[in-house]
C-alpha cells in the first residue's frame, strides 16, 4: 500500500490519533498564541486609523476571522459528519462533535463584535439584514446539532444523528456567504477578495490575515484537544485508554 | 416468497393512516384550533386596531400555521413506534423513502389541509387586506408541504427520544427560517403593490427540491436513530 494511504489509515485508528495530535498539539497552541499576538499588535497598533470610522474599524480583526471561521468550521464539520456517516468512521464522528462548539462560538465572537461594531457606526446594536440573519441562523444550527448531540445516549448514534443535522444545515452556507452579494442591506460588500485586488490598505490587510490564519491555528489546537478527550471518554473501556489513565494516576 | 407490489405497498400505508386518524378525528382538530387560538392572542397582546393588525396579518397567520404544525410533527411517527410498526417499515423490502413519503403526505393532508382552508378566516379575523388573500394562500400552499417534509427529517433524527419537543422545535425552527422569509416575502409584496412572482417561484423550487430529497433524507435519518 501506498505510504500515505497506509498513514492515513492509521490515523483513523484512536490510539495513534490520540498519539499524534498529542505530539501536534503544543505546535499548534503556539503558531496559535504568535499569531494572534502578531495580528492583534498589528491591527491594533500598527495599522493606520481608518479615514471614517478612525479607530472604531479595528474591531475587524476580531469580527472578520471569527466570521471566516463560523463558516469554515461548519464545512468542517459537515465534510466530517459526511465521511462519518458513509464510511462509519468513528475518528470523524468525534471531530465533528468537537467542532461544533468551537464553530459556535466563534459564530457567537462574530454575532457579539458585530454588535458592538454595528453601534456606533449603523446606531443600532442589531438590524434585521440577511447577513446579521443568516449568521444568527447558522448559531441556531450549530445549538440545534449540539442539542440533538447531547439528547442522545448513545454517543456513536448521538453522532451520527447530529452530524446528519449537520449535513441538512449546510444549505445555509452559501446563503451567509453570498447573501450581501444578492441582497443589497446594511452590512457591507465583501472587502477582501481570493480573486483580484483587495478593497483595503495593505497596511490594514495584513494583520487581517495573519489573523485568519492564527484563528485557523486555534480552532485546529482547540480541535485535537477537545478530540483527544472526547476519544478518551469514548473508548473508555479499552486498553490503550486505561493505560493512558493509569499512567496518569501514577504521574 | 412475494412481498406484492410497491404501488399496494404504498396504498395499504396511505389507507392504514387515514383510517387511524379518521378513527381519532377529534385530535385532528388540534392543530386548527390551535392556530385559531395564536392568531386570537395578537389583538389582545396589540391592541384591536385594524390598520395595524392588517399590516401585519399576513405574517401572524403563517407563523400560527408554522408553529401549529411544529406541534403536529411530534404525532409524525410517536404511534408507529409505539407499536413497532415503524420498525416494521424499515424493514419492508419496498423503498423506505417511498413509504415515508406517503406518510408525510397523509401528515400533510390531516394537519396541514384544514390548516389552509382555516387561513382565509384567520385573515378575516385580522383585517388582512383581500388583495393579499389569494397570495397568502399561494404562498401557504407552497410552503406548508414544504414544512412539513423539511420537518419529517428532524422528526426522524428524534424519533426515539423521550421529551423531544424543546429539541424538534430547536433543530426545525432555523431549517424553517427561510421558508418563512419567502412566504412572508411575497405576501408583503402584495401588501405594497409590487410583483410577488419571485418569492412564490422561490418556494415552488424549494418544493419541487424538498419533494424529492426529504424523503430520502428522512430514510436516512430514521435508520440512524432506530440502528
Amino acid at each position: 500500500m501506498n505510504p500515505l494511504v497506509l498513514w492515513f489509515h492509521k490515523l483513523g485508528s484512536p490510539p495513534y490519533f490520540y498519539r499524534f495530535a498529542g505530539r501536534l498539539l503544543p505546535w499548534f497552541w503556539g503558531a496559535a498564541l504568535a499569531g494572534l499576538a502578531i495580528g492583534l499588535y498589528g491591527g491594533l497598533v500598527l495599522a493606520p486609523a481608518d479615514y471614517q470610522q478612525s479607530d472604531a474599524f479595528r474591531i475587524i480583526y476580531v469580527h472578520v476571522p471569527s466570521a471566516w471561521m463560523s463558516l469554515f468550521i461548519y464545512a468542517f464539520m459537515a465534510v466530517n459528519g459526511f465521511i462519518a456517516l458513509v464510511w462509519r468512521i468513528k475518528l470523524s464522528e468525534t471531530l465533528a462533535m468537537a467542532a461544533a462548539p468551537i464553530g459556535a462560538a466563534f459564530t457567537f465572537i462574530c454575532l457579539a463584535t458585530g454588535s458592538i461594531w454595528g453601534k456606533p457606526m449603523w446606531g443600532t446594536w442589531w438590524t434585521w439584514d440577511a447577513r446579521l440573519t443568516s449568521e444568527l441562523v447558522l448559531l441556531f444550527l450549530y445549538l440545534g446539532v449540539l442539542g440533538l448531540h447531547q439528547a442522545i445516549e448513545d454517543r456513536r448514534q448521538a453522532a451520527r444523528a447530529a452530524a446528519f443535522l449537520a449535513l441538512i444545515g449546510i444549505v445555509n452556507l452559501p446563503i451567509v456567504h453570498f447573501s450581501v452579494n444578492w441582497w443589497n442591506t446594511l452590512h457591507q460588500g465583501d472587502t477582501v477578495k481570493l480573486f483580484g485586488p483587495s478593497l483595503i490598505d495593505s497596511r490594514m490587510l495584513w494583520p487581517l490575515l495573519v489573523m485568519a490564519v492564527a484563528t485557523k491555528f486555534l480552532f485546529a489546537a482547540s480541535l485535537l484537544s477537545r478530540a483527544r478527550v472526547d476519544l478518551l471518554e469514548l473508548e473508555s473501556g479499552k486498553d490503550w485508554a486505561r493505560q493512558i489513565a493509569l499512567a496518569e494516576e501514577r504521574a | 416468497m412475494s412481498y406484492g407490489s410497491t404501488t399496494s405497498a404504498c396504498r395499504a400505508l396511505l389507507q392504514r393512516d387515514l383510517s387511524l386518524v379518521w378513527r381519532q378525528r377529534g385530535d385532528a382538530l388540534n392543530p386548527v384550533l390551535f392556530a385559531v387560538m395564536v392568531v386570537a392572542l395578537f389583538p389582545f397582546a396589540l391592541g384591536p386596531e385594524p390598520t395595524m393588525l392588517a399590516r401585519i396579518a399576513a405574517g401572524t397567520v403563517l407563523v400560527a400555521l408554522l408553529l401549529a404544525g411544529l406541534l403536529s410533527l411530534d404525532a409524525l411517527f410517536r404511534s408507529d413506534l409505539e407499536d413497532g410498526s415503524l420498525e416494521q417499515l424499515v424493514l419492508s423490502p419496498h423503498p423506505l423513502a417511498l413509504l415515508l413519503a406517503c406518510k408525510i403526505a397523509v401528515h400533510w393532508l390531516t394537519t396541514a389541509l384544514p390548516l389552509l382552508l382555516v387561513a382565509p378566516l384567520l385573515g378575516e379575523l385580522l383585517y388582512l387586506p383581500q388583495p393579499v388573500l389569494p397570495v397568502l394562500m399561494v404562498a401557504l400552499v407552497l410552503s406548508t408541504p414544504l414544512l412539513s417534509l423539511i420537518g419529517a427529517v428532524c422528526v426522524a433524527l428524534t424519533v426515539g427520544m423521550r421529551r423531544s419537543g424543546m429539541l424538534l422545535a430547536l433543530l426545525v425552527l432555523p431549517l424553517y427560517v427561510p421558508v418563512l422569509i419567502f412566504a412572508a416575502g411575497a405576501c408583503n409584496a402584495a401588501q405594497q403593490g409590487l410583483p410577488v412572482l419571485a418569492p412564490l417561484l422561490w418556494l415552488g423550487a424549494g418544493l419541487a427540491l424538498a419533494l424529492v430529497l426529504a424523503p430520502l433524507a428522512c430514510a436516512a435519518a430514521l435508520r440512524i436513530s432506530l440502528s
